[in-house]
């Protein structure tokens, strides 16, 4: 392993040519040492206890301590537990743990068991997205390979623990990457979220305690316990620990993904990585972490790419992908083809999310024909409280109107033009 | 009890509810869609936002759900905070987006719980300015309307259909603001309460559509308070009459019985009151007019023969009805009308009932029982809302498993992710299939004697003092320990049987093995065929073949039938033998059938609907109904016909033959606390059966008098055919129908449901004493080659008399067929669909009909409905043959 790797984790077996990792080429690197470690030297305790220690937040978008959140499952009564990888990626914007479990799939394997051990749930789930079909052809592969080797099945490591994996392909719904939805969907049930509480971690699947981790969550699993907590803290670079997979879309230089430490400034990602706007463009705005998160400016270029850092300037980090809105893409237009998306795949259980979503996207379809009126924008800042965090049965909605909201504060002028100057709406794009 | 502060005020509320069902039953406006106080909390509709306060320094508070909130000592809430208000009031307009805006022609106005949200929360402009989605509605069978484009999606009629009543065939299809309610293609409804979609819907998305047929509105219907005529459960009803008709019947609330639900027997099966088949005047052979008063002199001269009449009762009459007839003809005169083994079976469950010593359980008792073993019963068929019950009790071990994860009850989703690990034992010993098996632990299929048999077995590994069966099968031995063994440690185990697979030995069995449980709180239940079979029973009488040998002796003259059709009781030749014999014979009936055709003198007797009186159900508790509307031409109740007859008749008024019959009766005693008396006032006046904004009121039948004509008078109960009078102080259990400010919809009951329920109804039974053990054990049944014992098997919509005669209801009817085991059928050569000979042991033809394969019924067993007219000549338990025809195809 060389050295420059070691500041790398996740991706340190990613290879240009897009060729994934075999089981052998990810035990040439240390893989499946973690796993080791957790089982022949640690106690599930223990196990839960390091990945506390190293500071591990969930990649999923709400950042939940990871090890907290194992500690929190009952361990002392019989029943049995589930831990569940929620590959589910669906968000706009988003393709970071698809990247994970296409070139390197021993690794969210790895991360899946240990964190399996950490829980003692004899069963674990992939959930996966339906249409990441490469990936599941390449993790269906590795856990052959897993099993064959004996890191997966019964007496894992010639140790009393056994676990069985099974991955599940979804069928489209991106309210499945909500956890309570996920577990409907697993029982064979509609795709709606659950009342909280209970919480999955006392009764989750099957109404047994259960673990939802996002698959970039279970990837550093491994590291923590191959290398230690310490080497782990020395990853990040703010307040938050370890690296983290940070992307660009839009129209950048160099659209991509990156492995790069938590805290980094956004400003760094932008232009070092993406190689700044193209020609011909300027960067007018941000989403920080996927569609479901508020817009930010170019003056916020220097936030660094930290939970709290992140809220303190409006938004949040979420999936840390960052899609771009430059000065000759409609914000108005932008905000629309985003809320469709998310009226599209409201579950339809609770009254805000689905109908206000709608009424959202006819409003936005009449300011954009030139049929909008000045109280429209009221209609819409109301609609953006009335969806809001706690008002709704889960967080779709309130998801979902974050970029709305904070166009609205921040490209006012766009919405308003179309109302007022209609000369805006024979401009392209 | 805790104390929580609502807007500034303080109050006492049970610990352990939510805080909307803690708010509406303190009588607060809050509105709300998706919760059911039946159905609990889903959190899905967000109607019922409300600000919650952390401490009295919180001004801000946040929003929550009060229906998902648990409430907490020391909690301070608002309701009229602005942001809560603005919050409700946006919610419904989003609601309303899709909503067609189509109330006058929509059959919920009026009682629609949707307007009364919108009105409440004072949405009443709309800013939304797309276009609504639409939807397919689907034909759903006789029974239910589906109007798509009205729905609000709260999943009510999910959570109810499926969720809580069982069904598989209504589902929620689609996503997003495109999610629909319905089946996966057009069809009706299959589960049998799906009635209770009308009540449980809040908008106009699933109506009546028995009512559409003839439509009131709410306000326009007279009600009273009403029983199901049914079957033996007494559910409470409100039935509406407009122009003299029966337009439907809903719901009335009764904590103990029915609860919120009715089935879709007890709904849909009231078109026997409105039918051509109604008798209308008093009928004497040869004469085709005769006036009341004639009628009576006439009935008056028959009783005058030398030899003494005799009367026949009825077990769907009321206690005061047969109590008349048995006063007028005598107690040694008074023959009980029923079949001769059902009279054996009612009796020795009256007996078990007296002497027994177990409690008989009131179906909200039911709903508690953590272990439940159904003894030759398809309760979905006997007894319909008792089965509703029985799925309830199978929720049990969820509700206890969810208490140790600190889940309440009402959290209806979290409750129901549990149940797969917490099985509630029960236990079905039936015939043939049931439609409670997808909720049982373990089924047994076999004849009645084998049923028996296992249960006798049960009931002598919990006590070895009980007999054994002889020679009983390894694998029913092994069941009988598992039931056994599980039952034992119920904390409050229910044994259910009854009089549907026609058998003494099931009936004692089922009382062994109450008897041997060691719970203090153990419950045994039987179900009883019609609505007041219990009553009859109590009151006692001789046996029907005890009237025929009295009228075949020549020891009669005049025989006088009360509502009792009594070809449906003994075999055709008896009765027709038996009429012919008797001089003269008089029947009382509201409907014409068999045995008024034979009646020398006719007398037309009112339904339920036109009457008052008092039944008794299964669980020993007697309920009074009062009249709907008054009666009209010569109709009379059976009652007043018979008391005309008596001379000096020791009371004028229905109060009186009431207090008589109790007097005369003592273990019926308490009768006289069923209902209140025709004296009963509030305020100084009657309860006005109809509403008070009952309309037309001097206009209703200006097509036949201009002049208005006065209000009729009723002297026999507190009700008056009238708007006028305070409802405000009527306890709720006489609320002709349930209205509250601002809430026009059934969901109106929540602000009574504190107290709806009281003075209904008194228990005339409760446990005392022991009876010894049963021993009188059935051999096993074994199949006679060639020979098939007929089985009557109940089913919901072909057994009961007078619910066949309403034309919805027959389409829901079960085929006509009997039903054979396939391997039967197969040493037979015959097919699932072929035509089937029945024969007499003697080899006489009695039917050719086809044939329908059921797999769980036993060898040796031909399967019919019970009830059904055209089986009326194979009697339970006789044996016939069976033969392929000769020449096929020609049906």
């Amino acid at each position: 392993m060389g050295e420059g790797k070691m500041d790398k984790p996740l991706t340190k077996n990613i290879r240009p040519d897009r060729a994934f990792a075999t089981l052998a080429d990810y035990e040439s690197t240390g893989g499946y040492q973690g796993l080791r470690t957790a089982i022949t030297q640690l106690q599930p305790k223990e196990v839960q206890q390091w990945v506390k220690d190293a500071g591990l937040r969930g990649r999923g978008g709400a950042g939940f301590g990871t090890g907290l959140k194992w500690s929190m499952v009952p361990m002392e009564t019989p029943q049995t537990r589930y831990m569940i990888a929620n590959a589910d990626e669906m968000e706009p914007g988003t393709f970071k743990d698809r990247m994970l479990m296409e070139q390197d799939p021993h690794q969210l394997i790895e991360g899946l068991i240990i964190a399996a051990y950490a829980i003692q749930a004899p069963i674990a789930y992939i959930f996966l997205r339906g249409e990441y079909h490469v990936a599941r052809q390449r993790l269906e592969h590795a856990l052959l390979e897993a099993r064959f080797k004996g890191y997966l099945g019964e007496h894992i490591l010639n140790s009393d623990f056994n676990v069985n994996i099974i991955l599940h392909t979804g069928a489209g719904r991106y309210i499945c990457g909500e956890e309570t939805a996920m577990l409907n969907a697993l029982e064979g049930k509609r795709a709606t979220p659950r009342a909280k509480p209970p919480f999955p971690l006392v009764s989750g699947l099957w109404g047994k305690p259960t673990v939802v981790n996002n698959v970039e969550t279970l990837c550093n699993v491994p590291h923590i316990l191959h290398y230690g907590v310490t080497w782990y803290q020395g990853l990040g670079r703010g307040a938050d620990k370890g690296s983290k997979l940070f992307g660009v879309s839009g129209r950048v230089n160099y659209p991509g993904l990156w492995e790069l430490p938590l805290g980094i400034p956004i400003r760094e990602i932008f232009e070092n990585y993406a190689g700044g706007m193209r020609d011909g463009y300027k960067l007018r705005g941000f989403l920080p972490g996927g569609a479901s998160t508020d817009f930010l400016l170019p003056e916020h270029l220097d936030v660094i790419m930290d939970y709290e850092a992140v809220a303190k300037a409006g938004s949040r980090l979420g999936t840390g992908m960052l899609i771009v809105l430059d000065d000759r893409t409609c914000p108005v237009k932008m905000v629309l083809n985003l809320e469709q998306f998310f009226a599209q795949e409201s579950c339809g259980w609770c009254t805000p999310c689905r109908d206000g979503l709608p009424w959202t996207i006819t409003l936005l379809k009449d300011i954009i024909a030139g049929k909008g009126r000045r109280e429209d924008l009221d209609t819409l800042s109301g609609l953006t409280r009335m969806l809001g965090p706690g008002n709704t049965f889960c967080a779709l909605a309130p998801g979902a109107m974050e970029p709305l909201q904070s166009a609205l504060k921040y490209f006012r002028d766009d919405f308003e033009r179309y109302i007022v100057d209609k000369s805006v709406l024979k401009e392209s794009v | 009890m805790v104390r929580i502060e609502i807007d500034g005020h303080a109050y006492t509320v049970p610990d352990g509810g939510n805080l909307l069902a803690a708010c509406l039953s303190l009588g607060l406006d809050l509105p709300y869609f998706c919760w059911h106080p039946a159905l609990g909390s889903a959190g899905a509709c967000r109607q019922c936002a409300i600000i919650q306060y952390k401490d009295a320094q919180d001004k801000r508070g946040k929003l929550v759900m009060a229906c998902m909130t648990p409430v907490a000592d020391a909690m301070r809430i608002s309701l009229d905070a602005e942001q809560a208000r603005q919050f409700r009031r946006d919610n419904i307009e989003l609601l309303m987006t899709n909503h067609p805006h189509d109330c006058p022609v929509c059959e919920e106005g009026g009682e629609c719980h949707l307007q009364d949200m919108t009105v409440m929360t004072g949405h009443g402009y709309r800013r939304y300015r797309g276009l609504k989605r639409t939807h397919h509605n689907q034909n759903l069978g006789p029974f239910i309307k589906h109007e798509m484009n009205r729905c609000i999606a709260c999943y009510r009629c999910l959570r109810f259909y499926d969720d809580y009543a069982g069904g598989k065939d209504l589902q929620v299809l689609g996503m997003h603001n495109n999610v629909y309610f319905g089946r996966f293609e057009d069809g009706a409804l299959e589960n049998e309460f799906s009635g209770n979609l009308v009540e449980v819907c809040p908008t106009g998305v699933f109506t009546d559509k028995t009512f559409s047929a003839h439509y009131a509105r709410k306000w326009d219907l007279q009600s009273a308070p009403s029983l199901c005529v049914h079957c033996g459960l007494g559910c409470n009803t409100a039935p509406g009459e407009r122009y003299g008709q029966l337009r439907r019947i809903i719901n009335r609330y009764h904590s103990e019985v029915n609860g919120y639900f009715l089935c879709d027997r007890g709904r849909f099966g009231y078109g026997f009151v409105n039918s051509p088949e109604r008798i209308r005047k008093p009928k004497l052979k040869g004469y085709p007019d005769m006036t009341a008063d004639t009628a009576e002199s006439y009935f008056r001269n028959l009783l005058k023969t030398a030899k003494p009449a005799i009367g026949i009762g009825s077990p769907r009459a009321s206690l005061e009805a047969n109590f008349a007839l048995r006063s007028l003809v005598g107690e040694e005169n008074f023959f009980l009308g029923l079949d001769d083994t059902e009279q054996v079976l009612l009796n020795t469950i009256v007996e078990l009932m007296r002497n027994g010593g177990i409690h008989s359980p009131s179906l909200r008792e039911v709903e508690q029982a953590d272990a439940v073993l159904i003894l030759g019963e398809n309760l979905t068929h006997s007894a319909p809302r008792l089965a509703l019950s029985v799925r309830q009790a199978a929720r049990r071990a969820a509700f206890e498993l969810a208490a140790t994860l600190h889940v309440l009850p009402w959290q209806d989703a979290a409750v129901r992710n549990v149940a797969g690990q917490a099985v509630t034992p029960v236990f079905i010993a039936s015939v043939a299939a049931t439609r409670l098996d997808d909720v049982a632990t373990n089924t047994y299929r076999g004849s009645p004697e084998d049923i028996a048999r296992l249960g006798f077995a049960i009931a002598h590994r919990l006590d070895p003092s009980a007999p054994a069966p002889a020679a009983l099968g390894d694998a029913e031995q092994a069941l009988a320990s598992t039931i056994a063994d599980r039952l034992k440690q119920a904390k409050r185990p229910l044994i259910v049987s009854g009089t549907a697979c026609v058998n003494l030995a099931v009936i004692q069995a089922a009382y062994n093995v109450a008897k041997a449980l060691p719970s203090t709180d153990k419950q045994l239940t039987f179900t009883v065929p019609e609505c007041n079979s219990l009553g009859l029973a109590m009151i006692g009488g001789q046996s029907l073949a005890q009237a025929f040998e009295r009228v075949g002796n020549g020891l009669t003259e005049t025989v006088v039938i009360l509502e009792n059709d009594l070809y449906r009781r003994a075999p055709t030749r008896n009765v027709d033998l038996f009429l012919q014999l008797a001089d003269h014979v008089v029947v009382l009936d509201s409907l014409n059938n068999k045995t008024t055709e034979h009646a020398e003198l006719l007398l037309p007797t009112s339904t339920f609907a036109e009457a008052e009186g008092t039944l008794v159900n299964n669980e020993g508790r007697a309920q009074r109904y009062f009249p709907i509307y008054p009666e009209t031409d010569a109709v009379r109740g059976a009652w007043q016909w018979l008391t005309r007859m008596i001379d000096n008749p020791p009371w004028r008024h229905h109060d009186a033959l009431t207090a008589a019959c109790a007097h005369a009766l003592p273990e019926l005693g308490a009768i006289v606390r069923a209902g209140p008396t025709a004296d009963y006032t509030v305020k100084g006046s009657k309860i006005p059966r109809q509403p008070h904004r009952y309309s037309g009121r001097t206009a209703l039948y200006a097509d036949i008098a201009v002049s208005e004509a006065g209000q009729p008078e009723d002297k026999e109960t507190p009700f008056a055919f009238s708007m006028e009078g305070d409802t405000a102080q009527v306890p709720p259990a006489l609320l002709p129908v349930l209205w509250a400010p601002g809430w026009n919809s059934n969901q109106a009951v929540n602000k009574f449901n504190r107290e709806a329920g009281e003075q209904s109804g008194a228990r005339l039974i409760e446990a005392a004493g022991t009876l010894p053990w049963f021993s009188d054990i059935p051999t096993e049944f074994t199949p006679t080659p060639g020979r098939w014992r007929i089985m009557p098997l109940p089913h919901i919509f072909g057994t009961e008399e007078l619910s066949l005669h309403s034309p919805p209801l027959l389409e829901r009817a079960p085929p006509f067929c009997v039903l054979l085991s396939p391997l039967d059928a197969e040493n037979l050569g015959v097919h699932n669909g072929d035509a089937v000979e029945i024969g007499s042991l003697a080899g006489t033809l009695i039917m050719k009909i086809p044939l329908r394969l059921e797999p769980s019924l036993p060898f040796g067993l031909l399967g019919i409905t019970s009830g059904w007219p055209a089986f009326q000549s194979l009697k339970a338990g006789s044996q016939v043959t069976l033969k392929k025809p000769s020449q096929e195809g020609s049906l």
